[in-house]
């Protein structure tokens, strides 16, 4: 009888002990996030001590090694990774959003089998790769098109962050498409709608707030992407003017720099806080697109 | 009269603007394909070339300008395997944790919505966040030990999700059995559920590492090296890798011309390797799909 009694009671620890180790590896998920956030930001705290906040956001000049004055303006930066993220989601958004409406209304099972796998081949290409790809490719085509001396710019980096969004843009938008309901479908249809004027008047109103944040999530991949963009724009420091002028992204140049800076000087802080930036905005826009599909789930259920 | 022929006419449209619609959906697909296969013949093309026994059995000789990747394919599965100690068994445990014994409260939605953020967060912030705390506050230097941890931990969310798709497809009906016998929890889980949800979970898994296999950005930070002559010989050395080395190649080496074909090798090997390991997953992921709609 006090046999049963102690195995049973060492088993109810061992039930509870293998539940709180479950439950450690659940919330490591949210130590991380935390962890990112307050080690970037602890780091980053420091180059404030020689850096103006007010020039560090507002001017374009950044020259950290200069030996008379070092400069930390990320302005141009920042433009430069908007201009490069925004040429991408031109490109990817209506690309994207067509294949998602292909994959949802008219290609039949069997091609969706092999259409959807390739997508996520796609997903799988290492960035290093597809900045190969515009260092070798994408470059000289653009440079001999527009009659340039080489094609390392903002529109190459967008033609390949491009390529880089465009699996997450599909599949959160055909997700979406394919949630809306049939019973709106077929009263459209029922109604002597066309099917592509059911799909632009009936599917996609229905399923837009799902595609806004494919939309989302497409832009928080690009902004963070560092390797084509590293090896695609050219990465000149100066403040762009256009598609066709080499530009540097806070990503690119954190990866630059920071091999060759020596630890705990303003300049290594500094990174710090270009990282900071960076995760800031990802988290922003990420979160955003996470309500957004919350919101649609709900309504939907 | 009149009226039939407008009303023609705004059929004519509809019809019209449904060719249109239906002809660019079709070519944004064609688009995206098109480039993938050039992107495939483009880097097979030139690789084949440069592709031998010696380049993947043989260190790089004369600054890089000959020889083979040997040292690169060694550490980028050396950095994988600490990866996939890493991560693979955490990412399982907290599937388990979120699918069979969360509660649907606040905390277990925060903690999803972690993981969905932590998906999202760029790479290069991993190596940002690597470099303090494995490199810096560890000790453990630039090493296979702190790049594989980088990566262990960008590629968590990854293994957590498919870990938790794996353990949705086993039917409630599974657990409900055990239970019913008098199992415990944990006893329900080791015999009625892990043992139907352990291919899945791998599989899943094994897309995760191939991925970051892939990664440049949180290694060249933590522990890759521009050039070794020799393989590491313990966790704590530097090591060579398959896509830094393309990046060197392609962008720091000071021969472009003599550079470029052993880039392009380098290229092909990762390419074959991330294809191979997807379209393997997809199709075990396909047979075990099929295998519970019965």
């Amino acid at each position: 009888m006090a046999s049963v009694k102690k195995k049973g009671l060492i088993s109810d620890l061992k039930e509870r002990l293998i539940q709180h180790l479950f439950e450690m590896s659940g919330w490591l998920a949210l130590v991380v996030l935390l962890g990112i956030f307050a080690l970037l930001l602890t780091t980053a705290i420091p180059a404030f001590k020689e850096i103006n906040l007010k020039e560090f956001f507002t001017s374009s000049r950044w020259d950290p090694t200069s030996p008379e004055k070092p400069e930390y303006g990320i302005l141009s930066m920042v433009v430069s990774t908007m201009l490069v993220t925004a040429g991408a989601l031109a490109i990817a958004f209506p690309l994207g959003l067509g294949v998602a409406a292909y994959l949802s209304d008219v290609a039949s099972h069997k091609v969706r089998e092999i259409v959807k796998p390739v997508v996520e081949l796609l997903a799988a290409i290492p960035s290093v790769v597809v900045g190969f790809i515009g260092l070798t490719l994408v470059g000289p085509l653009i440079a001999r098109i527009f009659k340039l001396s080489n094609g390392l710019n903002a529109l190459n980096g967008s033609l390949l962050l491009a390529i880089m969004a465009l699996p997450t843009v599909i599949s959160i938008s055909e997700d979406s498409l394919q949630a809306v309901p049939q019973a709106y479908v077929e009263a459209s249809l029922a109604l002597g709608a066309n099917r592509w004027q059911t799909l632009v008047r009936v599917k996609i109103p229905a399923a837009i707030s799902g595609i806004a944040a494919s939309f989302m999530l497409g832009l928080g991949r690009a902004i963070g992407e560092t390797m084509t963009v590293l090896m695609a724009t050219g990465n000149a420091r100066s403040f762009p003017h256009g598609f066709l002028d080499s530009v540097r992204t806070l990503s690119a140049n954190i990866a630059i720099e920071l091999g060759e800076v020596p630890y705990y000087t303003t300049h290594y802080y500094a990174l710090f806080a270009l990282g900071l930036i960076l995760f800031v905005m990802t988290f922003v826009i990420n979160l955003t697109a996470d309500l957004i599909l919350e919101k649609q789930k709900r309504k939907l259920q | 009269m009149k009226s039939s022929i407008k009303k023609n006419r705004k059929n004519f449209r509809a019809e019209l603007s449904q060719l249109l619609g239906f002809l660019f959906v079709r070519i944004s697909v064609y688009t995206i394909l098109l480039v993938l296969l050039f992107f495939f013949y483009d880097v097979s093309n030139r690789g084949f070339k440069v592709i031998s026994w010696e380049f993947l059995s043989e260190p790089p000789r004369r600054g890089m300008t000959e020889g083979g990747i040997l040292p690169a394919i060694v550490g980028t599965f050396l950095v994988t395997l600490i990866t996939a100690l890493f991560a693979v068994p955490i990412g399982m445990a907290a599937a388990i944790y979120l699918h069979e014994y969360a509660r649907p409260n606040r905390l277990t939605r925060l903690v999803r919505l972690s993981i969905r953020n932590l998906a999202g967060v760029p790479s290069i912030v991993y190596g940002l966040f690597g470099v303090i705390l494995f490199v810096n506050w560890l000790k453990f230097g630039t090493s296979v030990l702190s790049a594989g941890l980088t990566l262990g931990l960008l590629t968590l969310p990854w293994t957590i999700t498919a870990s938790e798709e794996a353990l949705k497809s086993v039917p409630d009906s599974y657990r409900h059995g055990a239970l019913a016998l008098g199992a415990t929890k944990w006893q329900m889980i080791r015999t009625n559920v892990l043992p139907y949800a352990l291919p899945g979970m791998l599989t899943g898994a094994v897309l995760g590492l191939a991925r970051a296999a892939g990664e440049t950005a949180p290694i060249m930070f933590t522990g890759a090296a521009f050039y070794l002559p020799y393989l590491p010989r313990s966790f704590k050395d530097q090591f060579m890798a398959l896509p830094y080395h393309l990046y060197v190649m392609a962008t720091q080496h000071h021969s472009i011309d003599q550079a470029k074909p052993i880039a392009y090798g380098t290229a092909l090997v990762l390419i074959v390797f991330v294809v191979v390991f997807n379209l393997g997953a997809i199709l075990i992921r396909g047979r075990l799909r099929n295998k519970w709609r019965h």
